[in-house]
């Protein structure tokens, strides 16, 4: 048993094969924090006056929050007067405007991600808005998509072009107000990406966008929009890796989607930013506000999450679900080894009639993780018939991690129904010996098994994110899996 | 082999055989004064037994005589320490080997228990299997069309409905489901020495005979198969060459199928005296 025990401990403890800097110079202004900073970002992006002055709504507001402390997440004060808020690659004047004038190592960074853009163009019809440091660099497929009405850009972008969508927009799903970490983004956020698909459009391919944090101490505020109106389909996929670095970085992004009438958007994020060493030290902390509005009759949201990556995780993609039969589902797979963190899960708020929601939530435990799922069900007075189903699902692989869940139900309507499942399972000696037992080596034992228990999400992923997603999961785990 | 002494009384028949089959062939597996512990316990206590190919062996005794635990030795679990003794495999010494790579050489357990493994498809699973134990054969690995044709070949043979294939390995099946699955997955991979650990229990008649009919029809001059039993009603469907006592970790006894009627007629009382008294 021992031995059996001590080589899944090696699998779990590979180290992380895609930690690596790439060298190109940031612009940058000093660390700190002030009404100046903000207004200096402003400046650089020439934003409209609305824009500064939400900006240090959101900065005061911030000024009297306090860091949130009820999440099962452990680690060392931040002090926000040492972080960088700005940070742009150097440009050519307004940018490139195709790949053969995008630097050169930005392009090979990619290629070490085993993501070339050029690729990806052209085997795999993605768009890929790529935000390298706080900047879009590369935006692919525009022409394509703006033949279908559809707004894909960053959000810099989207402020100087589209002004009235982003005022129209920004905020409503996630105010300013809500909580200390969006207020922070809604303060110093510097792009992310913008999509606005018209009335009746079905976007013809997938979209994505590649973060990654790469200048030092550059805490990375991204914020994304996504709006989809009416009859509208969207499906967009988020995917990170971040190089390896010794001292932790702050990650606080702020997504928003908003769904009216008869509309689908597809959110799913494939997050494997640096976790730290083995020992538990650096690694990002990614503390995230995503949440989703189904404003319109018969609209859907559906959030699929793969979180294999950072050191602490504080994330709770949720929906609102205000539009009569609208719907909201949240998939989640998230992992955590050695040292790692996460505290995360979802909130379905139901306020319409006949809204449903589906939670599927598959956690993983290794090494000293500690992997906690928070998640609420709130069921307001008008939400007649609503109905939600929750799954909550902890694997442990070891004897020294931990899994935790904490599931919230407020039920206010008494003709709706709520159901919640929970188990908790240790990786099985006798599955993986039975495995062994037919000629299958620990290794892929292991990851058999541990895709086999994520399977209900991995579904949920487009087909070219499940196998990443697949793989992720298994450079966390051990070398490969099938 | 110190230990002939104390066996060799009970054991003339099965001397003389392995003098007539030494002759042509070499065994299969041949365990030697096999002793082997669980949690500091000893349970098995000096086992020998020879297989040749060809040849199917039955292995009866009572609940905690070691059968399952013999089993489980010799497919490698690590729950058990071997303390004494050696298990040649093919001229090899079994023991050195992980259990995958026991696997990967052409050994088959079919569990008492099957493993339930959620999300994992019963086809992707054999595939994974299969190709494992061909990659170490050298062989190139079975595309998916061949596999599912070799696959449902072997389904009919144990009566199997095709919707079991897509579902996760052993997880809802029912007892008498998961053995036939066993004996399902033996019949694709196709080893050379099979140990079936209570395959029989918990099956009805009509599975019973089911299962023995596959079993039977993977009987061939090249492979050997060890049945485990508690039970005669088993050796009515897969008649064995041998049968073997086993008591408190020792094999008592050795004989033909006759043994087992005769056991069956006894009781296993009888045996532990003569296990007392061959100490």
């Amino acid at each position: 048993m021992a031995t059996q025990l001590t080589s899944i401990e090696t699998l779990a403890n590979q180290e992380y094969k895609w930690g690596f800097v790439t060298d190109i110079d940031a612009d940058t202004v000093p660390p700190g924090l002030n009404e100046d900073v903000i207004r200096l970002i402003s400046a650089r992006k020439r934003e409209p006056q609305f824009m500064l002055e939400w900006r240090l709504k959101a900065y005061r507001q911030w000024l009297r929050m306090k860091e949130p402390t009820w999440a099962n997440v452990h680690y060392p004060p931040i002090d926000y007067q040492q972080i960088i808020y700005y940070s742009a690659p150097k440009r050519n004047k307004d940018g490139p405007k195709s790949l053969e004038e995008v630097d050169p190592e930005l392009l090979a960074t990619y290629e070490k991600l085993g993501i070339p853009l050029r690729e990806r163009e052209l085997l795999a019809g993605v768009a890929v808005d790529a935000v390298f440091d706080s900047v879009s660099v590369a935006t692919t497929f525009k022409e394509k998509l703006s033949e279908a009405g559809i707004i894909f850009c960053s959000f810099s972008e989207a402020v100087q072009n589209h002004p009235e969508l982003v005022q129209k927009y920004l905020g409503t799903v996630v105010p300013y107000s809500d909580n200390f970490f969006a207020a922070l983004n809604a303060a110093v956020f510097s792009d992310g990406s913008f999509c606005y698909i018209p009335r009746g459009v079905r976007c013809p391919m997938e979209l994505s966008t590649y973060f990654r944090i790469n200048a030092k101490n550059t805490g990375q505020f991204e914020r994304t929009l996504i709006v989809a109106d009416e009859g509208a389909y969207v499906s967009y996929l988020e995917g990170c890796t971040a190089p390896m670095r010794d001292t932790n970085q702050l990650h606080a992004a702020v997504v928003e989607l908003v769904a009216l009438d008869n509309a689908t958007v597809k959110y799913s994020t494939v997050q494997n930013w640096y976790p730290g060493d083995k020992e538990g030290k650096g690694g990002i902390y990614n503390f995230v506000t995503k949440r989703g509005k189904c404003l319109g009759v018969n609209s859907k949201i559906s959030w699929t999450q793969v979180e294999t990556g950072s050191a602490i995780t504080w994330k709770y993609p949720g929906c609102l679900l205000i539009g009569e039969n609208s719907i909201g589902e949240f998939y989640s797979v998230a992992l955590t080894n050695n040292y790692q963190q996460a505290d995360t899960g979802t909130k379905m708020i139901h306020i319409g009639k006949n809204t449903r929601s589906t939670i599927v939530s598959k956690g993983i435990s290794a090494g000293h993780g500690q992997n906690t799922y928070r998640g609420a069900v709130k069921i307001l007075k008008g939400a007649t018939n609503a109905r939600n189903y929750s799954q909550c699902d902890s694997m442990l692989l070891g004897d020294k991690c931990g899994a935790h869940t904490f599931p919230y139900l407020e039920v206010k309507n008494t003709s709706s129904s709520v159901e919640h499942e929970a188990s908790t399972s240790k990786i099985g000696e006798d599955q993986i010996f039975y495995c062994r037992q037919r000629g299958i080596s620990t290794e892929d034992a292991v990851g058999m098994i541990v895709n086999g228990f994520c399977k209900e999400v991995f579904r949920e992923l487009p087909m070219e994110f499940a196998v990443e997603a697949q793989k992720l999961l298994g450079v966390s785990l051990e070398g490969s899996v099938g | 082999m110190s230990a002939q002494a104390d066996w060799g009384p009970l054991c003339a028949l099965e001397q003389s055989r392995m003098g007539e089959r030494s002759l042509s062939k070499i065994p299969i597996l041949e365990i030697r004064d096999l002793h082997a512990t669980a949690g500091g316990k000893e349970i098995l206590r000096g086992i020998n037994l020879t297989v040749f190919p060809g040849e199917v062996h039955a292995i009866m005794g009572p609940n905690g005589s070691g059968k399952s635990t013999l089993a489980q030795v010799i497919a490698g679990r690590d729950l058990y320490a071997v303390t004494d003794g050696e298990v040649i495999y093919e001229g090899k010494d079994l023991l050195a080997l992980q259990p995958e790579e026991r696997a990967q050489q052409g050994l088959f357990l079919a569990f008492q228990y099957p493993v339930e493994i959620p999300g994992v498809s019963n086809l992707y699973f054999l595939k994974a299997a299969l190709n494992a134990i061909r990659k170490r054969k050298g062989e190139p690995e079975l595309d998916a069309m061949d596999f599912l044709s070799l696959v449902r070949q072997k389904m009919a043979l144990m009566d199997m409905e095709e919707a079991l294939l897509n579902r996760a390995v052993n997880s809802g099946f029912s007892g008498g489901e998961k053995k036939r699955n066993e004996i399902f997955q033996m019949a694709v991979l196709e080893p050379r020495l099979a140990l079936l650990d209570e395959t029989d229990s918990g099956l009805d008649i009509d599975a019973l005979k089911i299962v023995a009919h596959g079993v039977n029809t993977l009987r061939s001059s090249d492979r050997a198969i060890v049945v485990i039993t508690h039970y005669q009603r088993l050796l009515n469907y897969i008649v064995p060459d041998y049968v073997h006592v086993l008591s408190e970790g020792r094999i008592v006894r050795s004989g033909d199928k006759s043994l087992a009627l005769a056991l069956e007629e006894s009781g296993y009382v009888g045996i532990e005296e003569l296990s007392e008294a061959a100490q």
